[in-house]
């Protein structure tokens, strides 16, 4: 038995990892991928990472913060979290989230019910660093010590913690070992939320000291305010890639389709998950399909922003997220469009939907909706003529947490699948309670370092056990089967993890799209869009 | 002895009044957070309860009318405020413990209510609270209120029992929790000690509270229970200026953050707000944030830093 982390051990000075996992710790898979040694080994991080960015938390590293040079330069980071972390709790700098923060502060009563939701750490075989509760109680330490100014009876209450740099940087990494799924705080009876802790944590140290995941910071938001898209693709490429894939859907199904560029009074401006024009271009065509079909008013924009729905400061910087949202809406007020719906995206419904209901005043109030009541209308109203046994094969449905847990979408794409796939089951459980795939808040586009290793050995495994038992009875490779993933990021974790384990090539497990499965059983479209090939 | 039980309990109660009240008034006053809810929210459409569903699930929601379900939320509230059913779902090991901690100490407050209703009718009219009335009366408050202290005491010590055995709450456990349940057995033990223990002719629980009512300084307190409502006393005034003040942080991380669903609608009390809010002025201290402490949230959302730039 290993010993339990204690609290404390994030402030040890050496640099050596506080927690490492070996596969035969992790919780067990069913069948095929039940045999722990069989299962891939972790790459470890070089020479040259250790020895010059802050690993001293676990197996891998996620955001790469470099190792201060003098015990003065870790003084003067300390002092600028500290300061950070006074400023998250005055309304000034964080009115977005601080009632629900200082709540989360005061009133947990450490009863670690929130610990058997958690899918890390279930999966990490219940390793104590993953703990929803570890990170949160060393935020609350520092918040009654730093911030309310406690003293030592404030410590006799609440629990000490030395604050020093390894500590800070152990702090920031661990921020991000947890995917903001927030099953945990749907559990908690008290209503504390170690999911905003996290999400509170990593706004310090962006929005404090420009610490941030590369991926969704430099790579993501940035690049999407800088060119449009996270993707890099300016408006004239988008539309040279949307033409090709407006083709491409001709020979596929037959039907001839072209996608509307910047109709101003549309009833309807789709906004895309950009990243699903260049990795699942068939997305973007089915719902140029579908909607044209249907007879729909609608449009994309090449506006800036205004054709990438993606708004990753969700995840960890509120001006970043702000921005965004600002210019999904301006691009909508600039149309004169009628609303908003966003493609399969999860966190993209969410920031825009919910998030953003609360920064978008006056005439940026432009409605939002989702993409699944959407095309749910158009299904099982019969405004296509649909052949469902052309989808006769077994299929399960993915929850994305943004969608279903944090929204509350949860029955339009059940209804479309049960229409339209004789073969649909659930995974256990589903909806409101669904695991996260994974990848959520980042991580299915993180992939530094070795932190691919941690996110399929770890984040992703209860949800490939779902995925698993969803699948059990028709495990045989002369078997197609699909995971309908209405998300991109989801989509993301799921080709990375089937790919990992070679579940494609050895059981035939496929993922997708909901739009895909309506085109594939379109009686107007040639069969056959589902191609069954590994993409 | 009467001087000092009398101050104590109307100190405590007044510390209990008031720092039950500025802890509410605090978390009423921030300012209204961006949404964050946690589906199922139990207010929405019955329909859509069963499987967590919004408004959302609703083509063009926002030309819909958007009733507010109180009965179903208080069907879920109800339960939770009274048999801890999260808890009860989630963590059963603790809530055999932690149920009747907490509905003993919901019986002892509807004890305290009860004597205290009797102590003021008797003073109204001694003839409210004479014959059967009175007899069936004092049964009730007394059943109740020993029920009550054994299911408290029997909880406090099976919290205390799991904080020190169990190897998951050690580890986040401090001196402090600790101490917040041994003065629950202790207060408690006092005090049941104090009644259970009284001699023929010591006051009765109503004329306590009469004598406190009337500051009666002739009436005699066992020395015992005098500890026993002293030591209450003191936790009243200690529970509320800690975390057990729960019961006013859950009803705000309920009401206010996981079932807080309303729209912001244009010309709304929220919109009005909103647009106060955004002319705060941060002091973000990284370079791509723009808060230089002029600059207020509305410049720096409007502001995009990167248009224009090469990539």
């Amino acid at each position: 038995m290993k010993d339990r982390i204690k609290l404390t051990d994030m402030s040890r000075r050496d640099r050596k990892p506080l927690a490492h996992l070996e596969n035969q710790d992790l919780m067990p898979l069913p069948y095929p991928l039940e045999a722990p040694e069989k299962d891939h080994a972790w790459a470890v991080l070089s020479d040259k990472v250790t020895g010059s960015v802050e690993c001293g938390l676990d197996d891998t590293c996620a955001i790469n913060i470099p190792q201060p040079k003098t015990r003065e330069d870790e003084d003067e980071l300390v002092k600028k979290f500290l300061a950070g972390l006074d400023k998250l709790f005055t309304k000034e700098n964080n009115w977005t989230f601080l009632q629900p923060l200082v709540l989360s502060m005061e009133h947990c009563a450490k009863c670690q019910t929130c610990s058997d939701a958690c899918h890390i750490y279930e999966a990490s075989g219940e390793n104590e660093l993953y703990r929803p509760t570890f990170r949160s109680e060393i935020v609350r330490r520092l918040y009654f010590k730093s911030v309310k100014h406690g003293g030592v009876l404030s410590a006799w209450q609440h629990g000490d913690i030395d604050v020093n740099w390894p500590l800070v940087a152990r702090l920031a990494e661990l921020a991000y070992r947890c995917n903001l799924c927030r099953r945990c705080a749907q559990t908690c009876p008290i209503g504390a939320d170690n999911g905003l802790v996290a999400h509170e944590l990593r706004k310090v140290f962006s929005q404090e000291l420009g610490i941030n995941a590369k991926e969704c910071h430099d790579n993501g938001s940035v690049l999407q305010l800088k060119v449009g898209s996270s993707t890099g693709m300016s408006s004239l490429v988008v539309k040279d890639n949307i033409e090709f894939i407006d083709e491409d859907m001709m020979d596929r199904t037959g039907i001839k389709v072209e996608t509307p560029w910047d109709v101003e009074g549309a009833d309807v401006l789709l906004i895309h998950n950009a990243g699903e024009i260049l990795a699942w271009p068939e997305n973007p065509g089915a719902f140029a399909l579908i909607l044209s079909a249907a007879g729909i008013k609608w449009t994309l924009s090449s506006e800036l922003a205004g054709y990438d729905s993606i708004n990753y400061g969700l995840w960890y910087d509120d001006a970043q997220f702000a921005r965004v949202a600002i210019k999904h809406a301006q691009a909508a007020k600039k149309l004169g469009v009628k609303k908003i719906v966003l493609g399969e995206c999860g966190h993209a419904h969410k920031a825009l939907s919910v998030i953003a209901d609360r920064v978008l005043t006056g005439d940026l109030n432009i409605p939002r909706e989702s993409s699944m009541t959407l095309l749910r209308d158009i299904v099982m109203n019969d405004r296509l003529k649909l052949d469902p046994s052309r989808n006769a094969f077994p299929v399960t449905l993915h929850d994305p947490c943004n969608l279903v847990r944090l929204m509350g979408v949860v029955e339009p794409q059940r209804e479309i699948v049960r229409k339209i796939c004789p073969q649909f089951r659930e995974m256990e459980p589903h909806g409101v309670d669904n695991y996260c795939c994974g990848g959520g808040s980042g991580f299915a586009i993180m992939s530094g370092n070795n932190f691919q290793d941690w996110r399929f050995h770890v984040s992703g495994r209860k949800k490939m056990e779902q995925v698993l038992n969803a699948f059990a009875e028709c495990m045989d490779p002369s078997i197609n089967k699909y995971i309908c993933a209405p998300c991109s990021n989801c989509k993301g974790q799921f080709r990375d993890m089937l790919a990992y384990y070679d579940l494609w090539n050895k059981n035939r497990i496929l993922y997708g799209g909901l739009v895909e499965l309506i085109v594939n059983c379109m009686v107007d479209a040639k069969p056959g869009f589902i191609d069954w090939e590994w993409h | 002895m009467s001087v000092v039980v009398y101050v104590a309990l109307w100190a405590g109660a007044a510390v209990f009044a008031v720092a039950t009240a500025a802890r509410a008034w605090m978390y009423a006053r921030t300012p209204i957070h961006l949404r964050w809810e946690l589906y199922p929210v139990p207010h929405e459409d019955p329909e859509k309860v069963k499987h967590g569903g919004s408004y959302f699930e609703d083509k063009d929601w926002w030309t819909h009318k958007h009733r507010y379900n109180l009965a179903g939320e208080l069907r879920v509230m109800v339960p939770e405020m009274l048999f801890l059913n999260a808890l009860r779902e989630h963590n059963r090991k603790l809530w055999y413990r932690s149920f009747p901690f907490h509905f003993g100490l919901y019986m002892l407050a509807g004890t305290c209510g009860l004597v205290l209703a009797a102590a003021l009718a008797s003073l109204a009219s001694p003839a409210l609270v004479a014959g059967p009335v009175g007899t069936t009366l004092q049964w009730v408050y007394a059943l109740s209120g020993v029920a009550g202290m054994l299911l408290a005491l029997f909880g406090a010590l099976g919290l205390l029992h799991r904080r020190l055995t169990d190897a998951d709450l050690k580890t986040y456990t401090t001196a402090g929790d600790i101490f917040n349940l041994l003065f629950f057995v202790a207060a408690f033990g006092v005090l049941t000690a104090g009644v259970l223990l009284r001699a023929p002719g010591d006051p009765s629980l109503v004329a306590l509270v009469r004598g406190v009512l009337t500051f009666d300084w002739a009436l005699q307190v066992p020395g015992l229970l005098a500890a026993g409502i002293v030591l209450c006393a003191l936790l009243a005034a200690y529970i509320p200026l800690t975390h057990m003040a729960h019961f006013v942080g859950k009803y705000f991380t309920y009401h206010s953050v996981r079932w807080n669903d309303q729209v912001n609608l244009r010309g709304s009390t929220i919109e009005a707000k909103l647009a106060e809010y955004l002319t705060y002025r941060p002091t973000w201290s990284a370079a791509h944030v723009g808060a230089d402490g002029t600059r207020t949230w509305a410049d720096i959302a409007t502001t995009n830093p990167w248009e224009g730039a090469k990539k």
